[in-house]
């Protein structure tokens, strides 16, 4: 088995292999950074593992946990390690300095690449490019890792929790951040970075505002800011120009799925992911999928948790040949209100509990949450508030799934109490 | 009466909590949370805010530039920005283990600073 990946999913899809009974060194995990861990390493703050250990653990420490695991257990790991291609055959070419280019075939591939920060925001954006323009990412790499302060005066675009931990991080090293611009007239990111990381500093946030243009010539010098409409558009007259030297963006994350494309496996176009069964199997038999690869996580522990099943999967497909293509599965699609589901296919033999994850695409109070077959509920549930930035879940036990064995289609949709379908 | 709206930072969940209080400050009941420790994070709130510091010191001799550290318990709210001042008198030489106490009654607030990574020695 090759996992493609050494962050938190690849870490946690090796190791449950591993515990279900693929040896240790029939398993490799390739990793193209220096040092297994992925973007754990440069989330120094606290704010992971509460679901998975109780605690609440910096980046760092979380990823220590199953490093150390991963040691103990002699599970292989190649670090500067850079897959770049894959094939239909599970076939993985790499590069590494110790390797150099080698080609190993595998029983099963497990994916967990992770994302890349979306720059789409700086593309659109009117004006010179000077110095002083990162992703939000990139800025936490540069202060947490390499120690560099990338500016002093600062405006950030995008209200994902990457830019609001960034606000506070440039903060507290001495940076002042004058404002947080957000084109949505909601924040993506979760409730308490709000408030831990823009209140407690007393750091605007403006809504549906966005930056309309850059100014500067080798550097930042200040960028103009606008109130949008309902369509997004700037407001003509509402412009503001912001003194500054550095502008970060934070407009989304982008699952990392170069060599999956390539490999001709299916995807979502709306996860940005492989499509998968409840398996965590892609459209390719013995080639499965974890962590924000699939889809974008807010939280680790959901990508463990996630990646132990890819793992288990990957296990059993290489020690018994369970291969999920001559099983019968069902499409799960998402409706009114509802962005994505993941898996997006359930075997009709799945075993029970099943989890379904889902996004919804606004923010929603007191809403019911319907999972039904061929239009018949099988399943409800009331939510009180959902937001986009908060991945949901709902678990189906076997009556709910026997009652879907023969169905052609399930749907998840969100609906007000009285039964009207998707307003806000 | 009246009521102070806050959301609690304890878990992802944020619940948004509301607390009512009397004239002299009293609090009359908090509402909204989730969990006990809502509560609790509500009623210190109001009277000492406190916060987990996480921050980075220069490591020498090591295979990273910067070690990822913490204090083990939270401090309060008004010093996180004195505190991290004061992080950056503190260097450390490799290795280094997650968990390991660099210093102890941090600034007289009663705190450890902790190592969150394990560097080696390079
Ligand atoms: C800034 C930020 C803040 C966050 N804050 C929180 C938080 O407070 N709490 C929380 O629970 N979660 C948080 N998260 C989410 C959590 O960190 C992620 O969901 C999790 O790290 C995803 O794990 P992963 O293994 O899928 O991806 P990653 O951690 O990105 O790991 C992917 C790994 O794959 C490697 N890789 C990619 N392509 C290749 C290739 N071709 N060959 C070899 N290796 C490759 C990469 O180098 C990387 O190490 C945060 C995320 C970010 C980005
Ligand atoms: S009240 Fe409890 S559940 Fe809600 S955010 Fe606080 S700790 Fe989490």
């Amino acid at each position: 088995m090759i996992v493609i990946g050494g962050g938190p999913a690849g870490l946690a899809a090796a190791i449950e292999a591993n515990k279900a009974g693929l040896p240790a060194e029939d398993i490799l995990i390739l990793e193209r950074d220096r040092e297994a861990g992925g973007i754990l390493n440069q989330c120094i703050h606290a704010g992971f593992g509460l679901h998975h250990f109780g605690e609440e653990l910096t980046g760092p420490e979380y990823a220590a946990r199953f490093l150390e695991e991963a040691k103990a257990r002699n599970i292989p790991c190649l670090t500067n390690t850079m897959a770049l291609s894959l094939s239909e055959d599970r076939t993985v070419t790499f590069v590494s300095p110790t390797e150099g280019l080698s080609r190993v075939s595998a029983d099963a591939i497990v994916l967990a690449m992770g994302c890349r920060e979306r720059t789409r925001g700086a593309l659109n954006i009117a004006g010179t490019r000077p110095a002083g323009i990162f992703t939000a990412g990139t800025a936490q790499r540069l202060v947490n890792i390499d120690g560099y302060l990338p500016g002093r005066k600062v405006v950030i675009l995008g209200s994902g929790d990457i830019g609001l931990i960034m606000a506070r991080r440039l903060t507290l090293e001495g940076a002042k951040v004058l404002r947080v611009c957000e084109l949505m007239p909601y924040s993506g990111g979760l409730p308490r970075n709000l408030a831990q990381c823009l209140d407690d500093f007393g750091i605007p946030l403006y809504l549906s505002h966005t930056v309309v243009s850059i100014s500067g010539k080798e550097r930042v010098e200040g960028v103009t800011v606008a109130e949008v409409d309902e369509n997004r558009r700037p407001i003509p007259g509402t412009e503001e120009y912001v003194p500054c030297d550095t502008l970060l963006l934070s407009v989304g994350l982008l699952p990392e799925n170069e060599l999956t494309r390539e490999a001709g496996i299916a995807l979502d176009p709306v996860t940005g992911g492989a499509v998968v069964d409840e398996t965590m199997q892609t459209s390719l038999p013995g080639i499965f999928a974890c962590g924000n690869v699939l889809h974008v996580h807010d939280l680790v522990d959901y990508v463990t948790e996630e990646a132990g099943r890819a793992g288990r999967s990957a296990a059993q497909f290489v020690l018994n040949g369970l291969d999920g293509t001559t099983r019968k599965t069902i499409p799960v699609k998402a409706f009114s209100g509802v962005r994505y589901v993941m898996p997006q296919l359930v075997h009709t033999d799945a075993e029970a509990p099943l989890t379904l994850f889902f996004r919804v695409d606004n923010n929603y109070r007191n809403k019911v949450l319907t999972v039904s077959a061929d239009g018949e509920p099988v399943y409800q549930i009331k939510k009180r508030i959902l937001v986009p930035g908060q991945m949901e879940n709902v678990v189906l036990r076997s009556d709910a799934l026997n009652r879907m064995k023969n169905a052609s289609s399930v749907s998840v949709s969100l609906s007000d109490p009285d039964g009207k379908e998707g307003s806000r | 009466m009246t009521t102070k709206e806050l959301t609690c930072v304890v878990c992802p969940m944020g619940c948004q909590i509301t607390i009512s209080l009397d004239e002299d400050g009293t609090v009359l009941s908090v509402e909204g949370n989730t969990c006990k420790r809502g509560d609790t994070y509500a009623r210190n709130e109001l009277t000492d805010p406190r916060r987990t510091l996480t921050s980075t010191v220069v490591i020498l001799g090591g295979t990273d530039k910067l070690l990822p550290v913490k204090t083990d318990a939270p401090i309060p709210k008004k010093d996180l920005l004195r505190a991290r001042e004061a992080l950056r008198e503190l260097t450390v030489t490799a290795p280094v283990a997650c968990g390991d106490v660099l210093c102890t009654d941090f600034l007289g607030l009663g705190v450890s600073i902790v190592s969150g990574k394990t560097v080696e020695a390079c």
